[in-house]
């Protein structure tokens, strides 16, 4: 198993045609991926990529099936198209799109609010890497041969140091179940909390490793969540350890402006509630290899 | 992004929130100008810098006369101003604003942001005016009302009301209060604002409620749809190498160290710089060339990074993804020919085709140090920086 995305996961491409959307949509089919047509409204009919084009979600799900999209929009059409896609009834959207305003991003979460549980679409990103299921899916723009299929379940705000991440137990020959980028901006889609939250409860995922950093309450949000809920050992890296209070570190939630959210203080939290601290980024792996034994013996 | 008090004024008047009268002066004879202008007996001249805490480092100037405010503005003008808030280099004041002096009867604090925990826009008010909002959280915490409005209905007229009545206002000023504080929110949401402060909002002695000092941040994001915002970006507030980065597309934040750095994505530039920092070192910069590290980026960086006087060693650190380390390679040794880097330059490649752009740098002329993981090119970089200090 694994979570958001196996081999039987249906994914529509919304910018399909666009060319940031057609060179990833090609890489995600060259991992095998089943990517079953995309989304750019007027070129409905059109064929792209040897797939159906359509004008409209709606009319993708009908025809395709699909229960997944990922977003290569431009960031001013990005949230409209992102509550199409909630509202055709697609199960797990990715937004790759860098630069939606907050305020846009508020207006969609509260936009899920209508849906049921059952019926609410998750939301990854934006700002983001996507997820991948080693072995299965690629819903997302990692370059799929770093990440080994197996049993530790990654989450980061960060792209590169994830895959850096990714690497690091590739070469410690440790998989990974699924990786997910939930993105660098102030108010996203999913928190560490929701992606975590999935992993305890998938049968595939053994540990979790979370990549965090400076800014924003999520960080400390799901160490509590660790604390009271969780039986499977997590580890956690947070990075920015240099970066001065007030100033936007390249992500725009990369930000220390209240207490509990520089580096230092976010370690600290974590650990009182039990989550396992790589005390530096070049150990991630090997953190993650330690607590595995230990969890073992 | 930020902008000038005298620009925030000006919007917040537009949504019907009562500011002092006063005029932007760019030298002294201009400033004596509009002090006869305005009118009156009294006026401040305040620098204009990005920067709160302008009062405690002589930037705020009470006059009580023409003369004096174009003496005021004589002194100020030209002049670094260095706050709390501006770090040692200070800000260099090019206009000042000229207002009329306010007899105060009531101080106090309001100010809105984003919380980001219940992604709503959070009303922070306070009977304490004149105080930073830290301050007030640490010396009088049970004066902070917090109101929390959500965004999709916007804010309502008795939460407005129930922050007036919090802040012990007169009840025949109430509704004006609350005017103001939903004036402030309609700013806030309908500009794409991520930071109003008005600090002081006072009651004059005649009981008019005016915003004395505002400030306000928008979100850079949004300013491709607030033509009437991204104008009023003052790039001479912000430092030179930032400003030429993000013209650029580059993420570029100054820091205090010696060790440049050139890294692709945000949290492996944070992670990279924390490496720095435990093998001894202290990094020049943050500096994000984005994921997909292309040449045209890599010549912008090495360009930039090679302007900072700071700056002793470069490292530079790519995880090459769907861009291979050979593209990436051939992009550093093209970046490397059109500008000449004299100090030593530590590079680590991973990801994507890693041994064929090692083989692309060695074989290469660039004169550099190959490191193979984080750690190792941490340390290297510092040993290098340490081995310039013993020549």
């Amino acid at each position: 198993m694994s979570i958001l995305i196996d081999k039987k996961t249906k994914i529509i491409i919304q910018g399909f045609t666009g060319k940031f959307g057609s060179f990833h949509a090609e890489e995600m089919i060259k991992y095998g991926t089943n990517i079953v047509g995309g989304v750019t409204p007027g070129k409905g009919g059109q064929t792209h990529l040897n797939l159906p084009v359509f004008n409209t979600v709606k009319e993708a799900v009908k025809n395709t099936g699909a229960n997944a999209s990922i977003l290569f929009v431009p960031p001013a059409f990005a949230a409209d198209s992102a509550m199409e896609a909630a509202d055709a009834g697609i199960k797990t959207c990715v937004a790759i799109t860098d630069g939606i305003p907050s305020h846009d991003m508020i207006k969609i979460k509260r936009y899920m609010r209508r849906y049921s549980k059952a019926e609410k679409m998750t939301l990854i990103g934006p700002n983001c890497a996507g997820v991948i299921s080693p072995g299965k899916a690629l819903l997302g723009i990692m370059p799929g041969h770093i990440y080994k299929e197996g049993k530790i379940g990654i989450i980061g705000r960060s792209g590169t140091l994830g895959y850096e991440a990714a690497q690091q137990l590739k070469n410690l020959n440790i998989g990974i179940s699924t990786s997910v980028g939930i993105g660098g901006d102030p108010i996203n889609g999913s928190s560490f909390k929701d992606i975590i939250e999935k992993f305890e409860q998938d049968d595939a995922t053994e540990a979790i490793l979370m990549i965090g950093e400076i800014g924003g309450p999520q960080e400390v949000a799901a160490g509590e969540f660790v604390k009271e809920n969780m039986k499977k050992p997590v580890i956690a890296y947070i990075a920015g350890l240099t970066a001065p209070k007030g100033r936007v570190m390249g992500h725009a939630g990369a930000i220390v402006s209240a207490y509990g959210e520089s580096a230092v203080e976010k370690v600290e939290l974590l650990k009182e509630c039990g989550v396992v601290i790589s005390k530096n980024p070049s150990v991630m792996g090997e953190t993650v290899k330690t607590a595995l034994n230990g969890k073992k013996s | 992004m930020d902008i000038h008090e005298y620009q925030a004024k000006k919007i917040l008047s537009g949504f019907g929130i009562e500011i002092p009268r006063g005029g932007i002066a760019y030298s002294p004879e201009n400033a004596e100008n509009k002090a006869r202008e305005i009118g009156g007996s009294k006026w401040v001249v305040k620098a204009q810098v990005h920067s709160g805490a302008r009062g405690k480092a002589g930037g705020i100037i009470i006059c009580n006369s023409a003369l004096e405010v174009a003496q005021a503005a004589d002194k100020l003008l030209g002049k670094k101003l260095i706050t709390k808030q501006t770090g040692p280099q200070g800000k260099i004041v090019h206009r000042v604003y000229i207002e009329e002096a306010t007899d105060i009867k009531k101080e106090l604090y309001l100010g809105l942001v984003f919380d980001r925990s219940s992604e709503c826009i959070m009303v922070v008010a306070s009977t304490e005016g004149g105080m930073s909002v830290e301050d007030i959280s640490k010396e009088k915490p049970e004066s902070i009302i917090r109101s929390k409005i959500e965004v999709a209905v916007g804010m309502q007229k008795f939460q407005a009301r129930e922050i007036a009545f919090g802040l012990g206002i007169d009840p025949k000023l109430i509704s004006r209060t609350a005017e103001v504080i939903i004036g402030c929110y309609r700013a806030f949401s309908e500009l794409d604002a991520t930071m109003v402060e008005i600090n002081p909002l006072i009651i004059s002695k005649n009981d008019h409620i005016l915003a004395l000092d505002c400030k306000m941040s928008f979100d850079n994001n949004a300013l491709f749809r607030r033509n009437q915002v991204s104008e009023l970006r003052d790039k001479a507030q912000e430092n030179s190498n930032e400003v030429y980065a993000s013209d650029r597309g580059l993420n570029y934040v100054s820091l205090e160290g010696n060790i440049g750095n050139i890294i692709n994505g945000a949290g492996l530039a944070m992670a990279s710089m924390d490496m720095i920092k435990l093998a001894g070192g202290e990094p020049a910069n943050f500096l994000d060339v984005g994921g997909g590290a292309t040449p045209e980026k890599m010549v912008k960086a090495f360009k930039l990074i090679s302007q900072d006087e700071k700056v002793k060693v470069i490292l530079v650190n790519i995880f090459a993804g769907i861009n291979r380390c050979d593209w990436v390679a051939e992009g550093i040794v093209q970046a490397l020919q059109k500008i000449e880097i004299n100090m030593p330059l530590v590079i680590r490649l991973a990801g994507t085709n890693v041994e064929k752009g090692n083989k692309i740098l060695k074989e290469s002329k660039i004169n550099y140090i190959e490191a193979s993981t984080l750690e190792d090119a941490a340390n290297k970089a510092v040993k290098a920086l340490k081995e310039l200090g013993k020549n």
